[in-house]
């Protein structure tokens, strides 16, 4: 295992019952990457996500965070390392029933031994960095979708995570508020020390942000191409990839 | 967008439409078509086409003479592709030179991408034996959840005797208001109309004995001992059992659930424990709520038309009704609280993740509320008669 990993997934297979999804993925996500999943719709990038939180179990391989295998911790510790994460969800998924601050608030009631003045501070500092200042009382439903997607990622930093998990962060947002969330999320890794994986097949985003990545593929169900999205697109000789990347407009 | 036909059709040839075989040379049939091939009319099928291709030897190549063809739309396109399936299947060259330009790209857009291998589901066709199979299966797993849902239910009250639940206090208020108060309105209603409904039943038997004072007992008795606990547990089994299913189920499908878990934030301590506390709290204030309700309806009936003065209503009443039958009625209504908040939470909790789902999940919850509250009500009923109570 390379000593900067820190997820490591070996020889995973997802499965639904009987239907394969992907088969022997092998990769790894060294510290402070911003590392892509792509691939083209219904290939299994969000199932893998769903597989690297601990939301659905491996059919087969491991997951390591870091040095320790994910699934044959204990729950308790399973949570433990669940808690050093933040996820940013495909709809924002914030809590409905409360205001963004109740939301970013929760986990930090939940986890820290803060005073609640302790608590609204850092709310409203984690909203601000999000550019939502001065919204902390709003619901969900009353802002709008780019900056539910921006108030779920305050909630996701809330704890100030060591590894940071977006699901098409760009999916439904207009081309500027997509660059803006791409911005937000290359200073957030600066700055926060975060390893950030992203999926995505917006190529704008993943050609602007991406360290390192895999291209999963639908029709042979496993990895077909990694590496620097960049390099990827000059280097790479597998039609299906250059195909994608490209937007079939190579004469390649 | 280029339109689809290459002309309208017009005249009297709208309503028919041709094919015609030949052999244009040893090795090539030639497919004339002719006439409007639009979805209104009901041209040849392609299995003449194809029989023909497989009684003749020696066809190589198929071509076609569209001269004749005065419209088309997806049915041209449908009985073209039968015959490119058939003659890739049987290594003959179809030749789409003298198709429309627009057929030719259609066609060719269709077989671009090809199909994903395991994409097709299994057909409908399955033996009885492996249906029976499967559904046993499936009922088994979803005993096994049900099972499982209970359990971590227990779990959660058990972490929320010894003060370590995670849940908002704001939380269960807003539950309590919405499963007490705001439920007072329709229960108001249900049961004076029953209380009613029990009196007029009752007074038109008893009076034939001039018995009609006994209407008292008749309503004190059937609210207390079961309308009243059973109205109150059907009413909330709709109101506020698919109120839960739906509220949880949306949440599953905006991903909130997933993100609790991800937190660390059991969902069952946050969002089913307040709920189910609240309802088990409310469920025995409303059921005596529902019976003084039903016991007024009958005294309208009993003071208004059967001319009993309201002292001896009233007196008769108290007479009627002992503690035991107060309390074993407060018993059931917690019993029912348990099961319709456990059928709303279970129901909402295991919603899939589209908004169908949530319409589903929510219809399921009142079912299986009701189911148990019947079910529950007998076995209890049962059990009060053989202890006397």
């Amino acid at each position: 295992m390379q000593p900067d990993a820190h997820i490591t997934v070996r020889d995973l297979t997802m499965a639904y019952g009987d239907f394969v999804i992907q088969k022997d993925l092998n990769f790894t996500i060294s510290r402070g990457d911003i590392f892509i999943i792509m691939g083209g719709s219904g290939c299994g990038k969000s199932t893998l996500l769903r597989h690297l939180i601990g939301l659905l179990r491996p059919a087969k391989g491991e997951i390591y965070y870091e040095q320790q295998n994910f699934w044959q911790s204990s729950p308790a510790e399973r949570d433990r390392l669940i808690r050093r994460t933040g996820v940013l969800y495909q709809s924002g998924a914030l809590w409905s029933s409360m205001t963004l601050a109740e939301n970013v608030a929760l986990p930090l009631g939940e986890y820290t031994d803060l005073s609640a003045d302790e608590i609204r501070d850092i709310v409203s500092l984690k909203l601000a960095l999000v550019g939502l200042a001065g919204f902390e009382a709003y619901y969900p439903s009353e802002i709008s979708g780019g900056m539910q997607k921006r108030a779920g990622l305050a909630r996701a930093i809330a704890l100030d995570p060591e590894i940071l998990f977006f699901d098409e962060p760009s999916a439904g947002l207009d081309p500027v508020s997509a660059k803006r969330l791409d911005d937000l999320i290359l200073s957030l890794r600066d700055n926060l020390g975060a390893t950030v994986v992203v999926v995505t097949h917006e190529l704008a985003s993943l050609f602007a942000i991406g360290t390192n990545s895999v291209f999963l593929d639908a029709e042979s169900r496993t990895i077909i191409a990694g590496g620097n999205p960049k390099q990827l697109l000059i280097e790479t000789t597998n039609p299906t990839v250059r195909e994608f990347l490209t937007r079939g407009e190579s004469t390649v | 967008m280029k339109s689809l036909r290459v002309e309208k059709p017009k005249g009297s040839n709208i309503g028919s439409c041709t094919v015609d075989l030949s052999r244009a040379d040893d090795d090539t049939l030639m497919i004339r078509l002719a006439g409007a091939w639009i979805i209104k009319n009901r041209p040849p099928n392609a299995e003449a086409v194809t029989e023909r291709l497989d009684s003749e030897s020696g066809i190589r190549r198929v071509c076609f003479d569209t001269n004749a063809l005065t419209a088309w739309d997806s049915r041209l396109l449908t009985f073209l592709i039968k015959i490119h399936d058939y003659s890739d299947a049987h290594e003959i060259e179809v030749d789409p030179q003298c198709l429309p330009e627009g057929v030719r790209g259609l066609l060719e857009l269709a077989q671009s991408v090809p199909e994903r291998k395991g994409a097709h589901r299994k057909g409908a066709h399955e033996s009885m034996l492996s249906r029976i199979g499967n559904r046993s299966l499936a009922l088994g797993r979803e005993i096994e959840e049900n099972f499982s849902f209970m359990g971590e239910a227990c779990l959660s009250f058990g972490r929320f005797f010894v003060g370590k639940a995670r849940y908002r206090r704001s939380d269960l208020l807003l539950m309590i208001q919405e499963c007490g108060p705001a439920a007072l309105p329709i229960i108001t209603l249900i049961s004076v109309l029953v209380g009613l409904i029990l009196a007029f039943v009752g007074a038109v038997q008893l009076q034939m004995f001039g018995a009609q004072i006994y209407v008292a007992n008749l309503v004190g008795l059937g609210m207390t001992r079961e309308m009243g606990a059973m109205m109150a547990a059907i009413i909330m089994a709709g109101r506020t059992g698919a109120a839960f299913a739906a509220q949880l189920g949306s949440m599953q499908v905006n991903e909130e659930i997933d993100a609790f878990k991800t937190m660390g934030i059991p969902p069952m301590d946050f969002l089913v424990l307040p709920r189910m506390l609240a309802l088990i709290l409310m469920m025995p204030m409303l059921s005596l709520y529902a019976d003084l309700m039903g016991i007024l309806g009958g005294l309208l009936v009993g003071v208004g038309m059967l001319d009993i003065t309201l002292l001896e209503y009233y007196h008769q009443t108290e007479a009627a009704i002992g503690m035991n039958d107060v309390l074993g009625g407060l018993f059931k209504s917690v019993v029912f609280g348990v099961l319709v908040a456990l059928a709303g939470c279970l129901r909402g909790m295991q919603c899939g993740r589209s908004s169908s789902a949530v319409g589903d999940a929510a219809t399921m919850a009142v079912v299986t509320g009701i189911v148990w509250i019947i079910v529950s009500d007998s076995i209890l009923t049962l059990i009060y008669n053989a202890l006397g109570i």
